[in-house]
């Protein structure tokens, strides 16, 4: 993300790039995210105005799906799988040792902004549970020792 | 008539086909999502390498998901079709050096029966493979989904072409009506009724939506098909769109399926590019094209008058169905919404014709169903089976039955609005009007094994709080109802259950399913319900005696340490994260219970299985 552009530039730009259609709310709040790894409040009222739709619309939208974020998150983000399978292979307990090392509970970011925690209803490779997912990379057969591993690696490579 | 016919079609599609020949010798590397996990992608690049480096020219596809994703990374190496599991990055150039130059082959990279321990050397003779009918899901291991030619070299766009120069619209309803498809998403509604609502209907534009948005958790067919075989898909679509009469498609793609947004992206380019979607396709006066949606992590825009709501820009609530979505569906047109695995069942019925289709399966469900097996089963991944195979089949032939030995308990169908079916009902024929019958449902496939660690009342729970999560809030008996099920049902695993609960559940559920607006709600104590049905006595247990049998419910178990299996090796103790175990080197720990939180850590770390759970 780069500073010179602000929000409101960068959110024109995205509603532009949907034809300013009403119907693409939902691809223009996706691509917001994608821009500033959350919905800054501006974004919304800017959008809000050239798609000439009323930002309580905006707002509905953005707080009633669970991908959207209205908080800054982390550099890092962290998504539990907490699908059936996941949950009788153990999920509760690995989100249990997320919680307690990086000291968030889900939706909570880490105060040095490095990692979010999410739970997700489904990452769909089941196969793999218990899953997690941070940023882009599955993690199947997830353990505790794991976790503590692949936490230290994020840690290391990111200070 | 055939208004919209053009022999045409078929002399396009000859000359498509032409100029796309598949090479004979080749190797194919599952790159489903599960294998792209355990590093295919590196193995497939590290085969690349390896064949360039020996001088050789063998083409290797990255194909979409075979389906045993227990085993991967997975490979093919045809013609002789050998197919070589749980593949490194290190076995590359044996692979290239014995097998692919000389087909000679690599003893431990077959695999092996578990009891027999005979080396099985192809897809087929494997048990997880041998009792399957892969006639959708096999595709998947034939082509690169990137690749339009792939697809082609598999008769692909041929059932098109068949319907575009030969078939009335009215023909190809038929057509599906006598297959007797039916909807493979969850309710199991005749997909040829649907289609002949929306020709009849009045109104235009008409549309055609593929449901992609597979919530179900514990499911992944529909990604495992829309990653691997897209084409099938829009081909499927633009025939139902040609038999209802429709010219703007819509596929809804869950937003956990990335992989998937991208291989539907390519798949619509390469189709509008060699003319097989946008207009006059084929040369034909038929028009008709696609566009994708993300979905935003909402599970009740599986619902269709809320997936409708969500194409439409709005927050994904569904509204009462006094009209059906064949008379107003999005933009309150007609609209046909189907899943993603019966669109990819239209091209094979139309290609192989109603009667080979109809003679697969049950009197009253017809053909295949792909079903996600997972959970506690040896083998897990995806399996496609004729419907009507035994639930006992599936989980024991296919799935290699319950890891390390322990009890089967039950298997969970039908996602959320689904149930759980014991022990005693494992005989029955897996197809829509059985699994109802029992108190479950066919959802979109999931089937979760559970074994004797798992407990029924958690699970309950489970579920509830799920939904109560995605109850999208509009109608009362859904929003409140589901919220004090969750409730009660967390009590009761806190061990404050009381006397009468289980009976307020089944009240309450009575309440739910017949005053909510969607199915969501409707279908939402079915979880509840079948596991009173079937497990009533892991509620008692946990009412009266204040005891979770399967030692899951954190508030009604405790640890201890078996003083004859500890070896007093002291890694519990580093492992523990509330320094609750104590004891010496090398003799037996302890644990204090008030200390305990029950996170599980000891048990994960210990070798010896020393930590008793009661």
């Amino acid at each position: 993300m780069t500073k010179a552009i602000s929000v409101a530039t960068k959110t024109r730009q995205i509603v532009k790039k949907h034809g300013g259609d009403k119907s693409a709310m939902i691809a223009v709040l996706q691509d917001i995210q994608e821009a500033f790894n959350y919905l800054p409040k501006e974004a919304l009222k800017t959008a809000s105005k050239a798609m000439k739709v009323p930002f309580s619309r905006v707002y509905e939208a953005a707080t009633f799906y669970t991908a959207f974020s209205l908080k800054q998150r982390g550099k890092n983000i962290v998504k539990i799988c907490v699908g059936t399978a996941c949950h009788v292979r153990g999920a509760a307990a690995l989100q249990d040792k997320f919680e307690r090392t990086l000291g968030i509970k889900p939706g909570e970011t880490t105060k040095d902004k490095n990692f979010t925690l999410e739970t997700v209803n489904c990452v769909g490779a089941c196969a793999l549970g218990p899953v997690v997912v941070i940023n882009t990379d599955y993690h199947g057969q997830v353990t505790m020792k794991k976790i503590d591993k692949i936490i230290d690696k994020i840690n290391e490579g990111g200070a | 008539m055939k208004e919209n016919s053009d022999v045409q079609a078929h002399q396009v599609m000859e000359e498509l086909r032409l100029n796309y020949g598949p090479n004979k010798k080749f190797v194919t590397v599952c790159a489903g999502t599960g294998c792209r996990a355990n590093g295919s992608l590196k193995v497939k690049e590290a085969l690349e390498a390896e064949i360039k480096k020996q001088n050789m020219k063998v083409d290797v596809l990255a194909t979409g998901c075979l389906g045993f994703c227990e085993k991967g990374p997975m490979l093919i190496i045809h013609p002789d079709k050998y197919f070589y599991q749980s593949v490194k990055v290190e076995d590359a150039p044996e692979i290239v050096s014995k097998t692919v130059a000389k087909g000679e082959v690599i003893s431990r990279l077959f695999y092996r029966h578990p009891e027999t321990q005979k080396t099985l050397f192809r897809e087929e003779d494997l048990p997880f493979y041998k009792k399957q009918l892969r006639v959708v899901f096999g595709q998947n291991g034939m082509l690169d989904p990137t690749r339009l030619d792939d697809y082609l070299a598999i008769d692909g766009y041929q059932a098109l072409a068949k319907v575009l120069s030969e078939m009335t619209p009215e023909g190809v309803i038929n057509e599906v009506k006598k297959a007797g498809l039916r909807g493979r998403g969850g309710g199991g509604f005749h997909t040829a009724v649907k289609w002949e609502g929306v020709r009849k209907a009045h109104g235009e534009p008409k549309y055609v939506i593929a449901n992609g948005d597979e919530g179900d958790p514990g499911a992944y067919m529909d990604r495992s098909l829309m990653e691997g075989n897209p084409h099938s898909i829009i081909e499927g679509m633009i025939i139902g769109a040609y038999a209802v009469g429709a010219h703007d498609g819509y596929i809804y793609v869950r937003n956990e399926y990335p992989l998937a947004v991208t291989h539907l992206t390519m798949a619509i380019a390469a189709a509008r590019e060699a003319g097989l979607l946008g207009k006059n396709i084929l040369g034909t006066k038929f028009s008709f094209d696609i566009k994708i949606n993300k979905g935003a992590g909402a599970f009740v825009c599986g619902e269709s008058s809320a997936l409708f709501a969500s194409i439409e820009g709005r927050a994904g609530e569904p509204r009462a169905k006094y009209v059906h979505a064949v008379e107003k569906g999005l933009y309150d047109k007609p609209t046909v919404l189907n899943n993603v695995e019966t669109w990819a069942n239209v091209p094979l019925i139309i290609n192989k014709g109603a009667d080979w289709y109809a003679s697969i399966g049950t009197e009253g469900s017809k053909g295949t169903k792909i079903f996600s097996l997972v959970g506690k089963i040896n083998n897990t991944g995806l399996v496609e089976v004729p419907m009507g195979t035994t639930l006992y089949e599936i989980i024991y032939d296919m799935g290699g039955g319950i890891p390390k030995g322990r009890k089967f308990k039950a298997v969970q169908t039908g996602g959320p609005s689904g149930g759980c079916i014991p022990e005693s009902l494992l005989d029955i024929p897996v197809d829509f009007d059985k699994l109802y019958e029992v108190g479950s449902m066919m959802g979109s496939g999931g089937m979760i094994v559970m074994d004797d660690t798992s407990c029924m009342v958690d699970v309950a729970r489970y579920f509830t709080s799920f939904l109560q999560e995605e109850s999208c809030g509009k109608c009362v008996p859904c929003r409140e109802g589901v919220r004090r099920m969750s409730d009660i049902l967390k009590d009761i695993c806190a061990g404050k259950g009381q006397e009468g609960d289980v009976e307020l559940l089944e009240k309450i559920a009575t309440g739910v399913a017949d005053g909510s607006l969607c199915a969501l709600g409707g279908s939402a104590p079915n979880p509840v319900l079948s596991t009173i049905k079937y497990f009533r006595e892991e509620y008692d247990a946990h009412i009266k005696e204040h005891r979770c049998p399967a030692g899951v419910c954190k508030a009604l178990i405790t640890y201890s340490i078996d003083a004859e299996k500890c070896t007093g090796c002291g890694v519990c103790l580093k492992a523990c994260p509330t320094q609750a175990i104590s004891g010496e080197k090398k003799k037996a720990h302890t644990i204090d219970n008030n200390k305990c939180t029950r996170c599980g850590a000891c048990i994960e770390s210990c070798k010896f299985e020393a930590i008793l759970v009661k």
